[in-house]
């Protein structure tokens, strides 16, 4: 996966709605680069200060001059978010930032085989988007309140939104800062994994360490356990969901645990094996990065 | 959302997969009745869970009396933690061999996974662990989906005798089955070869994906929805996420991550939380259900609020609480946290309003709660004692 930068093309889809507008004028404010919009009822219009399309392939045209379109924030219904991931693939997206709680799960797979073939990353769905901080952020993340989002050199990775809004303002009241923030979603099937969070962290020159926020359910926190122990950075990791019951969805589609599968200590063993500072609570972040970081 | 058994047979026969004769019986007279129309059958407990013949769930017999013996002492029977209201009664079938097949959502390779084993009646994981060389997996890309000849190439090596045909046929169609219900988990165990060469289904499970129910409303219909406490079902009508634990501190908080962390603090701080309750989103405009389900608990002594502004700010959500505090009016020991989006606008609101201040984090809040709740059960059992 890429980070995306200031420099990159974004198109929202579903730019119109409520939502789309709230955030497209937030985004647009912080510095993200919005090219244009999509809406096949509006299309010709313009929305927010920019041409609203017909369908990201119209809009890839339609800018094909200008430098096209490199990313996509979508904020578009369950029922169309395939439609709207296969349309922004076939425009040529290279990152496609995926917000929607609640996408079928045959959809999803859908898309990602789609996205996989033509190389581009699917960031979601069922997420609150990334955000490069100083630079842009694609989605809900409140990357403007500079008491949480500080300019430094944490990346931080999470399944949650609201539980990653706290862990930032951690990282920054401790004195810290963050250089990317990546919402990777609450979902059983996401387009970028633990894993691959970590990779584009790890060989990101302005992230220095990395904080980890995890979720009972399914295996990626083990997966990415594997490759931090490779890792020079340092990695702390806080894994929500110990006091939750066994067999129960916990708000997120993808944190239950089935049996002994996604248990919190089977994620707190794979993580602590691999060399990871594994906290307590949230509260202690600001702590495990003056140790590993020195202060 | 699972299915029993005699819900998630329909989907195979709808497929073209041979099924036993069954009726569904609520009394041991149906069942004699269905015995009588059947001859030999299976009496089987439905419930939306596995391992029925271990809990006693599974009976044969050979006439109407038997069936009817069977049934009474299957109904009523509580197996993992349903209990039995209705048994399927089926025709028996002469059993050659049993083989399971299963078509599931596979995180790892982001598709479905087809999986077959010649070891069938045994659950899948056993074999796994003990002859995985009778286990054949095939990914599958899901635009391509999966014929009949992907399933040959599957089961190429396996000792499958005449009914290596009819088995590949099988799974190209529990695939379709699986497609077209959106399923998160479509299995058949066992899937056996009767003595006159028939391939039948003898069981199936069935689960639906969530996320998907909007586009199969009649099939949902026909599911078993979660076992719901009372209060838990009241938070379902309401719109709200509420799961009911067993502890005596209250959690109130917004987003999914947030509030099982909540949880996580109240017990890593020695209390026991009373129940996850999500307010995030668009659910804030319900802070006065929210709070009225949270406190309706029997036995919560203390209550955490802890907002984390992203998406939803936390003037928003606090406006909603407030104005539901004067409707509900707790008496209970309450701690705030407040960080994030509109954190200082919500600070503000809640001195104003109810001249309270907020503990300085999440920790000293979730602290402050488990500490509350261990004295009102002291001073409870004092009085108890008195």
């Amino acid at each position: 996966m890429h980070i995306v930068r200031r420099q990159h093309r974004v198109l929202v889809q579903g730019i119109t709605g409520k939502q789309g507008t709230f955030w497209t004028e937030r985004m647009l404010d912080y510095g993200t680069n919005v090219v244009g919009g999509v809406n096949p009822k509006k299309a010709g219009t313009t929305h927010c200060g920019v041409p609203v399309h017909g369908s990201a392939v119209e809009a890839a045209a339609d800018l094909r001059d200008w430098g096209g379109i490199d990313a996509t924030v979508l904020f578009i219904p369950p029922l169309a978010v395939k439609a709207a991931v296969l349309d922004a693939v076939e425009a040529g997206a290279k990152t496609i930032v995926a917000l929607t709680e609640h996408v079928p799960v045959h959809d999803v797979m859908v898309f990602l085989a789609a996205a996989r073939e033509a190389g581009t990353t699917v960031i979601g769905p069922n997420t609150a988007g990334t955000v490069t901080v100083g630079e842009c952020f694609l989605g809900f993340m409140p990357a403007f309140n500079g008491r949480i989002f500080k300019q430094g050199a944490v990346g931080v990775i999470s399944r949650s939104g609201s539980l990653a809004t706290l862990m930032c303002q951690n990282i920054t009241s401790a004195g810290f800062g963050i250089n990317a923030f990546l919402g990777i979603g609450g979902d059983p099937i996401i387009g970028t994994t633990t894993l691959d969070a970590l990779e584009a962290l790890d060989n990101d020159q302005g992230t220095e360490a990395v904080v980890i926020v995890g979720e009972i359910g399914g295996t990626m926190e083990e997966e990415a356990a594997e490759y931090a122990a490779t890792m020079d950075k340092p990695v702390i990791a806080f894994i929500a969901g110990g006091a939750a019951p066994v067999g129960r969805k916990m708000g997120h589609a993808g944190a239950i645990v089935v049996g002994d599968r996604g248990t919190y200590e089977s994620k707190q063993k794979a993580l602590q094996a691999a060399g990871v500072t594994v906290l307590a609570t949230p509260s202690d972040v600001g702590g495990a990065l003056k140790e590993r970081l020195g202060s | 959302m699972n299915f029993e058994e005699h819900a998630a047979k329909p989907l195979l026969t709808a497929a073209g997969i041979a099924v036993p004769e069954s009726r569904l019986a609520r009394t041991p007279e149906e069942a004699a009745e269905a015995a009588r129309d059947l001859g030999a059958v299976v009496v089987k407990a439905q419930v939306p869970a596995g391992k029925r013949g271990k809990a006693g769930g599974i009976k044969t017999a050979e006439c109407a009396e038997e069936a009817k013996a069977a049934a009474e002492k299957i109904l009523g029977l509580e197996i993992a933690g349903h209990t039995v209201e209705k048994v399927l009664v089926e025709e028996r079938s002469d059993i050659a061999r049993e083989f399971y097949a299963a078509i599931l959502n596979d995180p790892a390779t982001k598709g479905p996974l087809v999986m077959f084993s010649t070891e069938g009646g045994m659950d899948i994981e056993d074999v796994a662990e003990k002859t995985p060389g009778a286990i054949r997996q095939a990914k599958v890309d899901i635009r391509q989906g999966f014929g009949p000849e992907d399933a040959q190439a599957m089961l190429e090596g396996l000792d499958l005798g005449d009914a290596r045909d009819g088995i590949a046929d099988v799974l190209a169609k529990l695939y379709a089955a699986y497609r077209d219900n959106d399923a998160e988990l479509l299995e058949i165990n066992p899937l056996v070869v009767t003595a006159s060469g028939g391939l039948v289904a003898l069981d199936c499970k069935f689960v639906i994906d969530d996320s998907a129910l909007k586009r199969h409303r009649e099939l949902a219909a026909t599911g078993t929805p979660d076992k719901l406490t009372e209060l838990e079902a009241r938070g379902e009508e309401a719109g709200i996420k509420y799961i009911e634990l067993d502890g005596d501190v209250g959690v109130l908080a917004n987003g999914a991550g947030l509030t099982m962390t909540t949880m996580d603090v109240i017990r890593h701080h020695g209390g026991r939380p009373a129940n996850f309750c999500e307010i995030g989103g668009d659910a804030y405009t319900k802070a006065r259900t929210a709070l009225e389900m949270v406190l309706d608990k029997p036995g919560v002594r203390s209550l955490v609020v802890n907002f984390c502004g992203a998406f939803a700010r936390c003037d928003v959500m606090m406006e909603g609480l407030l104005e539901a505090w004067d409707e509900v009016r707790p008496e209970l020991p309450v701690f705030f946290s407040i960080a994030g989006t509109g954190d200082e606008e919500a600070i503000e609101m809640l001195k104003r309003k109810l001249g309270m201040d907020p503990l300085p984090d999440m920790d000293a809040a979730c602290q402050a709660a488990a500490e509350a709740a261990k004295k009102a059960a002291a001073a409870e059992a004092a009085k108890g004692g008195a």
